[in-house]
């Protein structure tokens, strides 16, 4: 890549107490680009994507977004810049607050003017109805949830978004939705987004190119066509690939 | 707001409607589905009502008492109820139930101050706590666990002894040694809301502390708070009373419930009403208070629904 990448992970090691959860880690997003981090569930990619977050202390190693080298605590402007949807749309919506609530919340942390007109605006984005404003989130389907989810993360107008597993709580039906819904917004907004998900189907929905974790390692990294010609040589890659054939079979 | 001058059918349509058009009607939409839940509780109801009353009745003591609580008639004494004195007199023949009303502002009101200091206090040293961890969790909780060693009214004794008995004395005591339990609670719940999505989700707002543990998580653990203060209120009338028994709370010509029952002890076998009403009034308390917090639990507490 001849430009400077907007995400850049090198020698990234996480360690939960004495549990070395992430060994090693290199990659690198450019800007505008999705990437795709794919494994089995306890394979670290989760957690690859919460230290980019800083959501995890103890990891050492090099991160950077947009050239600058990222420290243990993060700033203000690098919450600006950056931003997550979780999986579990459930828990990730604040239980005693309306959906109102929640969209303000970020735009009173960085001072944001004009909050009225943002936070409808930020409905609309992602087609959620009018009506859904003042609701809580008991109220709201778990489509609508991560709808939510992701109008709080793109209000304060971010450049990188960071999805962990957005879709594997949602029914099958719903899950097609929020994805597009993704790829539209990835477009509109220029966004470089870092997927992660234990499904290769939806890996190959959204990002050009993608890393295959194990063991928190990466031990193969292909692009979308590749994956697609069936050129992996990694044996759990095709190991992954002949499971999501199965299910999907 | 626009829907309390609404008529009555359709205010309750406003709350319960399901697409509110502003904060507030979802919060007060919120509340209004809590009092319908309450409600159901007949229990409950009862406490609440029990318990607004007697702030009421305390409240409204001038107007309501028949007798100046003060006004002593020696020849009058240990008189039984009658119409002249509704509850009997006491031992200096002052009139009962005009103490007891008075009485019930002196107790009650201790309790509300004890509330007042206490719930906060907890709320912010757990909250604080659980969320920082580290050093200031431990620096805090052992702190906590100091005060939580001594037995409740063994401290408040050393206390008020080493002070001047008095009111001020036993509210200050009964609060040094009630607010451990709310910070461990207030912590425990901390500890559990701290590592959820939805408080990373502010946290990635960048948010300061503060912020996070005053608008997001210190509202999360006020209803176990709420529930556990109303549970425990019949505990520090309890104390209170029973500060004022042993002659260390509220002193004599003040007439607090436990004060009365102490100066009334000795005639318990052959004039036995006059420290029955005082021991009824702050049995009917602590039951009504007991009731509240067991209906408020059912309604409250996320774990039961």
């Amino acid at each position: 890549m001849s430009e400077t990448p907007m995400i850049e992970a090198a020698g990234l090691d996480v360690h939960f107490g004495s549990n070395h959860v992430v060994r090693d880690i290199a990659f690198q997003v450019a800007p505008g680009e999705t990437y795709g981090l794919v494994g089995e569930s306890g394979s670290g990619k989760s957690t690859v994507l919460r230290t980019i977050a800083g959501l995890v202390t103890g990891w050492d190693g090099t991160l950077r977004v947009a050239g600058q080298q990222l420290g243990p605590r993060r700033d203000r402007a690098f919450f600006r810049r950056v931003q997550m949807v979780f999986q579990d749309p459930y828990g990730s919506l604040h239980p005693r607050q309306t959906v109102d609530r929640i969209l303000a919340e970020p735009l009173e942390v960085h001072g944001i003017e004009g909050a009225e007109a943002r936070i409808a605006r930020a409905l609309e984005e992602v087609a959620l109805p009018r009506a859904a404003r003042f609701r809580y989130p008991h109220q709201l389907s778990g489509g609508q949830r991560q709808r939510v989810a992701i109008a709080r993360a793109l209000i304060a107008d971010p450049s990188v978004l960071l999805l962990d597993e957005p879709t594997s709580a949602l029914d099958v039906s719903v899950q097609a939705e929020v994805l597009n819904l993704l790829a539209d917004l990835r477009v509109a907004r220029q966004l470089t987004c870092i997927l992660v998900s234990h499904n290769l189907a939806v890996i190959g929905h959204l990002c050009g190119r993608l890393a295959v974790m194990q063991h928190g390692r990466i031990v193969e990294e292909l692009t979308e066509a590749q994956l697609r010609a069936g050129e992996a040589q990694h044996p759990h890659t095709r190991d992954l690939i002949a499971l999501s054939h199965e299910l999907e079979g | 707001m626009s829907g309390t001058t609404q008529p009555a059918g359709t205010r309750r349509d406003w709350l319960l409607s399901d697409t509110p058009a502003s904060r507030a009607q979802a919060r007060w939409g919120r509340r209004y589905q809590l009092w319908l839940a309450f409600r159901r509780n007949p229990l409950a109801v009862a406490g609440l009502a029990v318990v607004l009353a007697m702030l009421v009745l305390a409240i409204a003591a001038p107007l309501l008492a028949t007798h100046d609580p003060g006004a002593q008639s020696l020849a009058n004494r240990l008189q039984p109820p009658s119409a002249e004195h509704w509850l009997g007199t006491d031992e200096l023949g002052r009139d009962t139930w005009s103490r007891l009303l008075y009485g019930g502002r002196v107790t009650l009101g201790m309790v509300v101050a004890v509330v007042i200091l206490v719930a906060p206090l907890g709320l912010v040293v757990g909250c604080v706590a659980g969320y920082a961890g580290g050093l200031l969790d431990k620096v805090l909780m052992r702190v906590t666990d100091v005060f939580l060693a001594f037995p409740r009214l063994i401290l408040a004794l050393a206390f008020v002894a080493a002070m001047r008995p008095g009111v001020e004395s036993a509210v200050i005591a009964i609060a040094l040694t009630a607010w451990p339990p709310y910070a461990r609670l207030a912590r425990a719940e901390t500890l559990t809301i701290r590592n959820t999505d939805y408080i990373a989700a502010v946290q990635m707002t960048g948010a300061s502390p503060w912020r996070i543990i005053w608008k997001h998580v210190a509202p999360m653990c006020l209803p176990s708070l709420t529930v556990r203060v109303t549970l425990d209120m019949s505990s520090i009338i309890l104390t209170a009373a029973g500060l004022g028994f042993l002659g260390l709370g509220a002193q004599p010509p003040i007439p607090e419930w436990g004060t009365m029952i102490a100066t009334a002890r000795r005639f318990i076998l052959e004039q036995w009403w006059v420290p029955v009403i005082p021991g009824l009034a702050i049995f009917t308390a602590s039951l009504a208070f007991n009731l509240l917090g067991d209906g408020l639990r059912d309604v409250l507490d996320p774990k039961q629904r």
